[in-house]
This record gives structure tokens, sequence and C-alpha cells, in this order.
């Protein structure tokens, strides 16, 4: 009953699929939200590369002297604690978190990308079961679940990027198993089939290549949770370790002081955090938009 | 169950070994994991949550106080956020496509991404420090009114509002867009109703269900936000009982914590079917689509 319909989406998305992607990267690439946001995003990449070769001074150089000065022509966004130069330390701060959550995103998107191809082709019993662990997953908040891990395991970055890989694989893996059941139903999942190619090639070179651009989406969307989760786990001392410039960091040992007034020692790494997460979130909103209409 | 040397922990790097023996023996907590667990979950059963090991008291009272204090400052926010999502929601809807709706949609999703703790920062610096108009920790006076408590409360609930207006807004404007597209909102219209008849009476209630279901979920989220928050502003909350027990290993303490956590994650998502079952007569009749 449904070979009419399927036969139909065939004839229209087949033939003209390399277009259609030729056609979504123009789309992208003109909107407004995906150009701002690709544009903060290349500058604190730029910055977590080459920022450590012209900040005019050394991040970690303590200048007690000089402690808690307000914003002035030589330190333009003051000093903090210990007399280090905050704007020095905001552009080198990128370096960290630039580093750890891609490194977790992409963890997060290979496993739950083979779990969602696993879960929408097989279907049945291991979907079901598959699915119950993905629920269970996704029952607790990330922080709390890497607060315990952290815990037992010991405070360590390698533990970070393993609890955001396994937490935020589940809700990718949901991403995927929708679109694979989309595409199992299709003729040339069923020729492929025909055909006797094994399990892992069907799943990874006939499908996957047609389910790229949910995975782009959601990996570009998990990127900015990444970054909040790094940061958050930073801020309250279970991530990134002294004495790196990261910014949350930064806020973490110094908002104690912003009673006092000294803002400028937590205001720049604030604002730094905020501009990269909206940055990853504009591009995601751009390629979503674009990838729907 | 977890692991790691809890007396070394509590006594700290330059306690004599001995001494951390003692206490470890005095804890229970030499024994193997296994008969840890089996007691403490044959306790957890029966309604007891064992000691703290970091005050030597039940952990029961600590709890307790906890949740109170974390419910006031989640239903603050609730509070601010559930009509203001829902607001801005319907207004992204009515304006769908437009500027009025881009801005809402993006700006939505960009609050909904900022760490709490930055926006909180960001806050305390503009309402706390700055403009002088709320205090900027969370812990109000002893035997201070349901009012004081309120107006402590605000500044920190803020951070919750941000994180959880574009979630809300999304849905109640998915939800909206579908209702206006339905085939009875065009009948309505049709057959003469005033439009803001037809939004209030016919779209409306359709377009909310979903809604409903998405604050629930919510909920859990933002006690992983809660941590963060009461960290920030000093307030005694569930979030500040299980980040300090992970600090000083205090292993009752943290697992009754987030135990409790888990178990509210359960009730908030029963009370949303619950109540999407009972608002939705195509489910409370029992029949199906």
């Amino acid at each position: 009953m449904s070979e009419n319909s399927e036969a139909a989406a065939n004839l229209e998305s087949e033939p003209t699929r390399m277009g259609v992607l030729r056609h979504d990267l123009k789309r992208i690439a003109g909107s407004y939200s995906f150009a701002i946001g690709a544009l903060i995003v290349i500058f604190w990449v730029c910055c977590a590369l080459f920022g450590r070769f012209v900040i005019p001074y050394d991040p970690f150089a303590d200048d007690m002297l000089n402690s808690l000065s307000p914003p002035s022509a030589g330190h333009w966004f003051g000093t903090d604690q210990l007399g280090r130069d905050v704007f020095s330390r905001v552009i080198a701060g990128a370096r960290d978190i630039l580093t750890v959550a891609p490194l977790a995103t992409l963890i997060s998107t290979v496993l739950g990308t083979a779990l969602g191809l696993v879960m929408g082709y097989f279907g049945g019993v291991i979907d079901e079961i598959l699915s119950r662990i993905v629920d269970a997953v996704l029952a607790l908040p990330t922080v709390i679940v890497a607060l315990l891990a952290l815990t037992a395991l010991g405070t360590s970055i390698v533990t970070v990027l393993f609890v955001i890989g396994f937490t935020f694989a589940p809700i990718i893996a949901r991403t995927v198993r929708a679109s694979v059941l989309a595409e199992r139903g299709l003729d040339y999942v069923a020729a492929a089939e025909l055909r006797r190619e094994n399990l892992f090639y069907i799943m990874f070179v006939e499908i996957l290549p047609n389910v790229i651009p949910p995975i782009l989406v959601e990996t570009t969307v998990r990127l900015g949770y990444a970054i909040f989760t790094v940061a958050t786990l930073s801020f309250i001392g279970f991530g990134i370790q002294p004495p790196s410039p990261d910014w949350a960091l930064s806020i973490s040992s110094n908002y104690g002081l912003i009673g006092g007034g000294f803002w400028w020692t937590v205001l720049f790494d604030s604002l730094a955090i905020a501009s990269l997460v909206i940055g990853v979130n504009l591009v995601a909103d751009g390629i979503q938009s674009a990838l729907d209409d | 169950m977890l692991p790691g040397n809890v007396g070394r922990a509590m006594l700290g790097p330059f306690a004599d070994q001995r001494a951390v023996n003692i206490l470890n023996h005095e804890m229970g907590t030499d024994r193997p994991l296994v008969v840890q667990y089996g007691d403490w979950i044959s306790g957890f059963v029966v309604g007891d949550l064992g000691k703290s090991y970091a005050y030597r008291a039940p952990v029961a009272p600590f709890l307790a106080t906890a949740l109170i204090n974390s419910s006031k400052l989640s239903l603050v926010a609730f509070l601010l956020v559930v009509p203001l999502g829902i607001l801005g929601g319907v207004i992204a809807a009515l304006y769908r496509g437009r500027a009025a709706d881009r801005i809402i949609s993006v700006a939505g999703l960009s609050a909904t991404i900022v760490p709490e703790f930055v926006s909180g920062i960001v806050l305390i610096l503009v309402f706390g420090v700055w403009l002088r108009w709320f205090p900027i920790s969370a812990t109000w006076p002893p035997g201070a009114s349901a009012l004081t408590q309120l107006y402590y409360l605000i500044l920190p609930a803020l951070p919750l509002v941000l994180i959880l207006f574009g979630y809300i807004a999304r849905m109640a404007r998915a939800g909206m867009i579908e209702a206006l597209d339905a085939e009875y909102t065009r009948t309505a219209i049709l057959k003469g109703l005033s439009y803001p008849k037809v939004i209030w009476r016919h779209v409306l209630r359709n377009a909310l269900l979903p809604t409903i279901s998405v604050i629930a979920t919510q909920t859990v989220y933002l006690i992983g936000g809660l941590v963060v928050i009461e960290i920030l502003f000093h307030y005694q909350g569930i979030g500040s009982l299980i980040f300090t027990a992970a600090n000083k290993k205090d292993f009752p303490m943290l697992q009754a914590g987030v135990m409790v956590v888990g178990a509210l994650f359960a009730v908030a998502t029963l009370i949303a079917d619950l109540l999407y079952a009972s608002l939705n007569p195509r489910i409370r009749l029992g029949g199906r689509e």
C-alpha cells in the first residue's frame, strides 16, 4: 500500500540529491544568523589557536603591586586578584574549552550515530532495550551525572570528556534513529539487502550518508551544550583546573569579589562564554532553518 | 555506593593513617562496597536515608530543608517563566515569519544555551551591584516574611527563567502554529467569530497541551541549574546540598540527594502525563485517534 508513495518519494528525492545539497549550502551561507554566528565562532577559534602569540601580557604572570586595577590604557580589561592581565587571560582562555567541548561532542556524535543506526535499522527487541537505556540516561541532569562520576573517579578532563560523551550520545542516537527509520523503508536499502551486502555496509555506507544533515544539526546543537556543560563544571571546580586562564575558572575564582565592585574580573569572561555559545547556537539555527525549508 | 577513601577525604591528607582507619571502621566504610550498598538500599526502601558522614547526623532533615528551599526558588522561577514563555510563543506564532517571531525565537534559543552562572553573574552585576535593586545573596534574614523571601529569590530565579523561556516559547509557538493551521480554526473564522475569540476559545486551548509536558520535563533540567545558582547565590537548596556532599565525599548525603532528583523527575513526568490526559478529551474519554 505504501509502495506508490515510496516510489514517488524516491522519484522526487533521488535524482536531485546533490542539487538539493548545493542549494542548501547556499541558503545556509546566506542567512544572517549563520553569518554572525560563524564570525563569532571563527574569532574565538583564532584566539584559541593563535591568541597566545599576540596578547600583550603573559596570562600566568602575577603582578601583585598592580592587583585588581580597573581597566586602563595599560590593561584594557584591568587586572585580577593576582595582578594578571584580564584581557590576555580572556584571549588565552578560549583554548581549553575549545579543546574539551569539541572532543566531548565528537565522542557523543560517534557513539550516538552508531547507536542510532543500530536502533533504527534493526528495530524490534534491540531497539526496545536500547531505547529504555537511553531513557534512563536522560532521566538525570548531565551536571548531576557528572558530579557523581567525578566524585567517584576523581576530577579529570578524561572523565569530563566521557561523561559528556555518554550523556549526550543518547540524544544524538534518538535523532539518528528517527532519520534511519525513514530511510529504512526506501528502495535503495531493499536493493542493498537483495544484493546481500553485509549489515555494516548497509548501515554505514548506504544509510549513513543519507542521514548526515540531521546529524550535522544535532552535533552543532550538542557542541553548544558541551560548552555549556564544560563551563558549568569548571565553574563548580570539577572541570578545567587552575592555573588555566579558562573563562569559567576565572569567574569561579573572582566572583566572590563582585560585591566589592570589581566587575572587570568577571564581566569579560562572562561575555566571552555567552558570545561563544550564542555563536555556536546561531550556526546551528542557520543550518537547521536552511534544511527545514 | 561510590569508591574513594571516605576517612581520608574527611580528615585531610595530613591525618595519621591510624586515625583514618579508625574513622573508616566506625562509619563502616572499610567494609566491601557490596555490603555497604546492601545496607544502604535496605534502609532506603523503608525510608531510612542513612547518616551523613560529614555531619554525623541523619540525612533526612537536611534533605527536607534543602528541598523546601529549592522548591521556593523553583516556584518563583516557574511563576515568572510560564506566563512569559507562553506569551512569547503566542506572539511569535501570531507574527509568524516576521521580525517579532525571529527575535523571540533567536533570543529565546540563545538565552537557553547561556550557562546559568554566566547570566547570573551579569544579572548580579547589573541589578545587584550597579542598580542595587536586589540583594546579591539569596539568603534572607531569619524570620523574614514571605514577601521578603520572594524579594530575595527574584534575582536567583532570573537565570533559570532565561534558560526555560526558550523551550516553553518554542513549544507554545509550535502548538499555536499547528492549531492556527487546523481546519477547525478556519471553520471558526469562516463562521464569523471575531479573531480574538477564535484565538482564545479555539486555538489556545489546543495549542497549549504539548507545552504542559515540556514544562514538566524541564523540571529535571531545572535541578541541574539549581546546583550552579545555589552556589552562586549562597542558597541552601538541594543543588548546593549535592555539591557540598560531592566535595566532602559525603556519600549517604550525595546518594540520597541524587535519588531524590531522580524521583522528582519520575513524579514530574507522571504529573505531566496525567495533566495532559485530563486536559485532552481524546485521551480522557479513552478514544484513540
